[in-house]
């Protein structure tokens, strides 16, 4: 390794969104007291622009893709996909905060400075190249969103949602730092493309250890995508955490994960891709089966997108079971189109539940579709994307997993994977059922006004929504192209 | 004077502590017990990093040690914060009276 700690103007650029959403968020904390009170919405459009320039940065880097601090950051077609995602997903996340702030009276600066550094590490976790960068990276991001989880203070439910995303959150991170430790003591680098190029070496080393610390480090992202066995806190979590904070963590830190764990598993861990496949495949049955019927039983829809978000994890870890190009690219379209359908869904059940989020049961979206039609409108076609309907994103990103599985000639698990597709379409109906077909309650009635803030964001992952489901290839070219550099 | 202990020694402390961490998180009810057995995890992974780097003739698993205890700090500033408003909220420290959220 070369001995130069000096940063180069390449390097700074190809970290570009990182510094510009640390500059911003560490600049909106200072920021407070200066803005108090007279503008709290100026966080939120201080915030936006943040993101939009970030995801300026990240373009702007893939012009001139190549490595930066001496192999340890990667920016290449794979990391701009997840960063532009992230980001993307911070601005849906960003849109229905204004209202639901102002409806619980909570501070804006911190809620904002909070979730940029959080995407500030997924961006960071895209772009890593390094063992120590991930858990960096996933560190800053995992810190923030506990924060976020538990940013209502005085309310019991909150409270109690940071606890456990913050107990197990940390327990999973030390299973992956003992993974990092191991691989370090047996290959001696954590670097993923050295430990690619030894693992495939003549003098490769023992594959038991490696084995156990490929182990550990699937059980520390599992627990960071709430990939089963390891989902318990999910539904806890996402049920007492503010719905604009649970849309987000749906959304975000897993897209993030998802990239780390493709890019650990496919490229530092390729060579001993049969070694890992079976943890891989079990853990991708048991979420989709458990997620699934886990969800039939539910009452609150909070709770139920919960399970439902598990069950999603299964199925893009089907994607990773397959072990090729095409099922890292079904990965990658799999995370938008969900990314895009769970934040409009959350952002429904948002608005519904009204101040102080008592409405949060299934029975309060009764009669929505008569006393809210764009409301219904809206939630039709997220709930119709995540059953997999055609036309929706949800549809291709299921097509395209399942066709990379029977690519590599995992029938059975495709063939299971559907028949859970089946079993979820039963609970989402459900949803839509109540919707249409009962009389409306009191939630439905209540009419909080729109603000445009909220407006746009139930329209934009609408839009994302049926632009994936009607012109996929747009976005899966881009990913396809890109799958091939997680080597 | 290192030389004369065995580094498999060093790297059983380090999975016996880990061990402990994971047990105590399991077993203990009292939340604050339950955050010291992650920090103990976690150093005990530093354990395993000092090890390997010692074994290396490398620096980098020392800076990597020193990468976890920054973290393991900020964890803990937020994680204390957290349990505090627990206790605020509910004057209790058992884990298993927060537990608020079923059906």
């Amino acid at each position: 390794m070369p001995v130069n700690f000096g940063a180069t103007a390449t390097d700074l650029i190809r970290f570009l969104p990182e510094i510009i959403l640390t500059v911003m968020g560490t600049a909106l904390m200072v920021l407070d007291p200066v803005l108090h009170k007279r503008a709290s919405h100026a966080f939120g459009h201080l915030s936006i622009f943040a993101l939009l320039a970030g995801i300026g940065g990240a373009v702007y880097a893939q012009s001139n893709p190549g490595t930066a601090f001496g192999g340890m950051l990667v920016v290449d077609g794979f990391a701009t996909y997840f960063r532009v995602l992230v980001m993307v997903v911070g601005i849906l996340t960003i849109l229905p905060s204004y209202g639901f702030l102002a409806r619980q009276q909570a501070e804006t600066s911190e809620y904002h400075a909070l979730l940029l550094f959080s995407i500030a590490g997924q961006c960071m976790m895209a772009a890593a190249n390094d063992l120590i960068i991930v858990f960096i990276g996933l560190e800053i991001s995992s810190i923030s969103s506990y924060v976020l989880a538990g940013y209502l203070r005085d309310d019991k439910r909150s409270n109690e949602a940071a606890l456990k995303y913050f107990l197990l959150g940390s327990f999973a991170t030390a299973f992956f730092l003992y993974g990092v430790a191991i691989t370090y003591g047996t290959v001696g680098t954590v670097n993923l493309t050295a430990i690619r190029a030894a693992l495939s070496g003549a003098d490769a080393p023992p594959v038991v250890f490696i084995t156990l610390a490929a182990a550990l480090m699937f059980v520390g992202l599992g627990f960071k995508v709430s990939a089963a066995p390891f989902q318990v806190w999910a539904p806890d979590v996402y049920q007492g955490a503010p719905t604009p904070v649970a849309a987000f963590l749906s959304a975000g830190p897993k897209a993030a994960a998802f990239a780390v764990f493709l890019r650990i598993f496919l490229t530092a861990f390729g060579p001993i891709g049969a070694d890992w496949l079976p943890l891989v495949w079990m853990a991708a049955l048991l979420s989709m089966t458990v997620g699934n019927f886990a969800a039939l039983m539910q009452t609150n829809v909070k709770r139920m997108l919960a399970y439902s978000s598990i069950a999603h994890a299964g199925y893009v870890l089907v994607a990773l079971t397959a072990q090729s190009d095409t099922g890292t690219a079904a990965a990658m379209f799999y995370l938008a189109a969900y990314a895009f359908m769970n934040i409009g869904a959350f952002a429904v059940v948002s608005h519904v539940s009204g101040r102080g989020e008592r409405y949060q049961n299934i029975d309060d979206l009764a009669g929505l579709g008569r006393k809210q039609p764009m409301m219904a409108a809206m939630l039709t076609i997220f709930l119709l994307s995540l059953i997999g309907v055609p036309l929706t994103g949800g549809f291709f990103g299921k097509f395209y997993i399942f066709k990379a599985a029977l690519e590599s000639h995992l029938v059975w698990l495709a063939v299971l994977g559907l028949l859970n597709s089946a079993v979820a379409a039963y609970y989402y109906l459900r949803i839509l059922v109540m919707v249409y077909m009962h009389e409306p309650g009191e939630a439905a009635g209540q009419t909080e006004p729109l603000t445009p803030g909220f407006r746009l964001a139930l329209i934009l992952p609408a839009l994302g929504t049926l632009f994936l489901g009607i012109f996929p290839t747009w976005v899966l070219d881009c990913a396809g192209k890109s799958a091939t550099l997680v080597k | 004077m290192l030389t004369a202990v065995p580094i498999s020694w060093f790297l059983t402390l380090s999975a016996v502590l880990f061990a402990l961490g994971v047990a105590g998180f399991v077993f203990r009810r009292n939340i604050i017990t339950v955050f010291m057995s992650i920090e103990l995890m976690l150093n005990a992974v530093n354990l395993s990093f000092v090890t390997f780097s010692y074994h290396q003739k490398q620096v980098n698993g020392h800076l990597y040690a020193f990468f976890v205890m920054v973290v393991a700090a900020a964890e803990a500033a937020v994680g204390l914060a957290i349990i505090l408003t627990i206790f605020k909220n509910r004057s209790t420290l058992n884990i298993d009276d927060v537990d608020s959220m079923k059906n």
